[in-house]
């Protein structure tokens, strides 16, 4: 498997004209695109409309789509939720947004007991194609009500999708799959790397996306298929099993520290790209899993479970995990928490060890 | 009065102690039952405002009572809808139904052709009546007491018990507990057992509807009890911030379960005054009484029609009968209370005011309910032959995996396969579980 757009260097992309935007702008694109092609697209949430949301993904879209497409919502998540149910079995394609992930909590049994098992128990009668898209993660220092990521909350929800992108060109071409998904689906976005991948050095400027090649994003309409991973390097010595922020700081320790890793950004949580994973784990033969999420009965232990119970005679040392801590996330500490380039360099020297 | 000083709290103070109040029903099981503290007024006294009029001109409505049939089995007032002879029989005929439907399917558990069943005796008319005054396509929302709208719907009643047996034709495919209905067709939202969630669902629906610029509006059912979860106050929200064409119908059967309405709030004001501090129109109406319930139900439907907004209906009813199958309402409650309730019983209120106007007698309701009674049997007859809970004729066994998303994915495609095996070794012969 190889990455869906070619490597191009920046200077090679300004002179074919291609443009280079951040991840913001690439959500923006997105939702853009759906509420030009689809009169059935509706994007709402707290501060959407007029404002553009407190992280500008949906700036200028009300003016550009009208009120009644894109408009701000009561602070009231269960409302929001619940109300895009109800938009969705009227033939609607809603994609509210929350603002934080860590304020989804208040809406999730619209998402697990409606949204999610609308279809199996109406024995499809009415559906939910709703897009929830949430800012998610750490490391922006949002203390431990702004910095959460709850996706295995999600993943053990049967009926839910869990999509979660690492660059703009992805962000951009899943988004637009998730919006014309017939199942609901929550769209993470790791904000810590709206502006530019980041390497897991917080003391260290961070890149911007305009000189990544991964940050070319066409105009107008491309979808990237939910259910595929994304190979980000090719490597021999392990795999590496990761989504979101953490895809580039895992690539920065790989590369740091010379490891020829397969590096497999997942993509999509559910559904899974199995078939990736273990092509790769057969290949490889080790297996490091990584994320920032808390650790215990976090996706990681789904992850391990299945590479455990599907490639025990390829191994040749223990699945290891990276993840952040079983606490909630200290703000002033929150680089103490982070799962940086320490500990994934330590859980790799371990893997690699003999 | 109690001033709290600093340093308040020590042992000794002189303050006195603050207490907390938990409220507790007039009548436990024993106690004669007196109801004689409500408010009954008489029927034909409630103004009728313009449909179109801004809430706060109708706030006197919430606490109210709305009625149109008097002592007298006439119908009185503003609010009488005038309906004519035969929509009044064929209201009472389908209440009727679904009071022959209920026996049946209460038997029914009794005798172990499925798991549970709830009744709605008492509160026919909250659900007949105001299905009704709505036009077929109108999106109806309801909770698990709202059989009427599917029976007045002319929904086939053999569905609903092949639903009700989770048997090879239940058209939800075994899936959903008893009298969790679904039908897109019919406009009826499938039921959640998760209380109270319809309520922004159709809100959202609504909005939907009028983003669209279609003409068709949404109507939601709720037990009182239910008011108290949060969905109940964000729909509110968001109805009367983006003047969404949806109703909410607040059943207040008097009790949630063994709690009586006070551990909703009732102690202190009405269920329909909720609505004012939304900004949305409120009702309180007679639940009792199909014609008031009808008359209300076409007001706020009206009102929803001409972009006029949302309306919060409360309907004062009492829940004759257990919760379900599976509740004895003995052990909380006086059983002189259902004997007592001052608003009658609405299927012989409506019955009596048909005789009173001339066109119904004593013969015809007889007929007419072993009629109805006759119907539920061959129809449960019928049902019967696709199978009863629990006796192997269910949906073929794979459906279990299917319609959880679009696609299966290989995940449930592994467990498909895994159960399919468990499934040969456990019932070679085919079939399923015999309990
Ligand atoms: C969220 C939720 N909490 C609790 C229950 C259990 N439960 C089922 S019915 C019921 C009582 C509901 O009372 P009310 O809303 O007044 O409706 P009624 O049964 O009187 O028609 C309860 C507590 C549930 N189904 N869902």
């Amino acid at each position: 498997m190889s990455t869906d757009i070619e490597t191009k260097n920046a200077s090679q992309a300004a002179e074919a004209g291609e443009r280079r935007i951040n991840m913001i702008e690439a959500i923006n694109d997105a939702l853009d695109t759906m509420l030009g092609r689809d009169p059935d697209v509706i994007v709402m949430g707290e501060d959407v409309g007029y404002f553009g949301g407190v992280f500008r993904c949906t700036a200028g879209l009300q003016e550009k789509h009208g009120k009644t497409r894109v408009f701000d919502t009561p602070i009231s998540e269960c409302g929001i939720i619940g109300v895009a149910v109800g938009m969705g079995a009227y033939g609607l394609r809603p994609v509210p947004e929350i603002q934080f992930a860590d304020y989804i909590y208040p809406g999730l049994d619209q998402l697990i007991s409606e949204a999610a098992r609308l279809r199996y128990r109406s024995a499809t009668d009415y559906i939910a194609p709703l897009t929830v898209r949430s800012p998610f993660g750490g490391g922006i220092f949002g203390g431990q009500t702004h910095s959460q990521s709850p996706e295995a909350i999600f993943t053990h929800v049967s009926g839910l999708k869990t999509v979660i992108p690492s660059t703009p060109y992805d962000a951009k071409g899943l988004l637009i799959s998730c919006i014309e998904d017939n199942d609901p689906v929550i769209f993470f976005e790791p904000k810590r790397i709206y502006n530019g991948p980041f390497s897991g050095y917080y003391d260290k400027p961070v890149e911007p996306w305009k000189k990544h090649k991964d940050s070319v994003v066409p105009e107008g309409y491309y979808k990237i298929p939910l259910g595929k991973a994304r190979h980000v390097t090719e490597g021999e010595q392990l795999t590496v099993l990761t989504y979101g922020t953490m895809v580039h700081v895992a690539e920065a320790v790989c590369r740091e520290k010379g490891v020829e890793a397969d590096i497999l950004d997942l993509r999509t949580l559910v559904p899974l790209d199995i078939e990736a994973i273990e092509a790769s784990v057969e290949k490889t033969g080790r297996c490091l899993i990584v994320h920032e999420a808390t650790r215990t009965s976090g996706f990681g232990a789904e992850l391990s479970a299945l590479v455990t119970e599907r490639c025990f005679y390829h191994l040749e040392a223990p699945v290891e995990r990276v993840t952040g801590f079983d606490t909630p996330y200290p703000h002033s500490l929150e680089w103490a928490y982070f799962p940086g380039p320490v500990r994934i360099g330590d859980a790799i020297d371990k893997i690699l060890k003999d | 009065m109690a001033d709290r000083p600093d340093g308040a709290g020590e042992t000794g103070h002189n303050k006195p102690a603050l207490s907390l109040h938990v409220p507790e029903p007039r009548y436990r099981p024993g106690d004669t039952v007196d109801f004689s503290h409500l408010n009954i007024p008489e029927a034909g006294a409630q103004a009728r405002p313009d449909e179109t009029c801004d809430p706060k001109d109708m706030g006197a409505l919430a606490y109210d009572l709305v009625r149109v049939l008097g002592e007298d089995n006439k119908a009185h007032g503003p609010w009488n809808p005038n309906l004519d002879a035969e929509t009044l029989r064929t209201m009472l005929g389908h209440m009727a139904m679904v009071r022959a439907f209920d026996e049946r399917m209460f038997r029914g558990q009794r005798q172990g052709k499925t798991s549970f069943y709830m009744k709605c005796t008492g509160e026919e008319a909250t659900s007949v009546a105001a299905s009704m005054a709505l036009a077929s396509d109108d999106m109806v929302f309801p909770s698990y007491r709202q059989q009427g709208i599917l029976i007045a719907r002319g929904y086939p009643i053999v569905d609903m018990i092949n639903q009700i047996y989770s048997n090879k034709a239940d058209k939800l495919k075994g899936r959903q507990l008893p009298i969790m209905y679904s039908s897109r067709e019919h406009s009826f939202f499938s039921i959640s057992g998760n209380l109270a969630t319809q309520l922004p669902q159709a809100t959202g629906w609504a909005m939907a509807s009028a983003i669209k610029g279609d003409s068709r509006i949404a109507a939601t059912w709720v037990g009182e009890g239910s008011t108290a979860e949060g969905d109940f106050h964000s729909a509110c929200t968001f109805a009367t911030v983006y003047n969404a064409p949806v109703i909410f119908n607040v059943i207040n059967n008097q009790w949630a379960i063994s709690s009586f309405s006070g551990f909703a709030g009732a102690e202190r004001t009405t269920f329909a005054a909720r609505a004012l501090g939304y900004g949305l129109a409120g009702l309180r109406v007679d639940g009792n009484d199909a014609l008031a319930v009808y008359a209300a139900q076409r007001w706020a439907a009206n009102r929803a029609r001409a972009n006029a907004g949302p309306t919060l209906i409360e309907y004062f009813t009492y829940r004759a009968e257990g919760h379900s199958t599976s509740d004895d309402p003995s052990g909380y409650r006086s059983a002189q209370e259902r004997e007592e309730w001052p608003l009658g019983d609405p299927i012989m209120r409506l019955k009596n005011h048909l005789v009173a106007i001339g066109e119904w007698d004593e013969d015809r309701q007889q007929a007419m309910d072993l009629e109805a009674a006759e119907k539920v049997k061959a129809a449960t007859k019928e049902a019967e032959k696709n199978g009863i809970l629990g006796h192997g004729m269910h949906h073929p066994f794979h459906t279990m995996f299917e319609d959880v998303f679009e696609e299966l994915p290989w995940h449930l495609k592994e467990q498909a396969e895994q159960a399919t095996r468990e499934r040969q070794i456990k019932w070679p012969q085919g079939g399923g579980p015999k309990t």
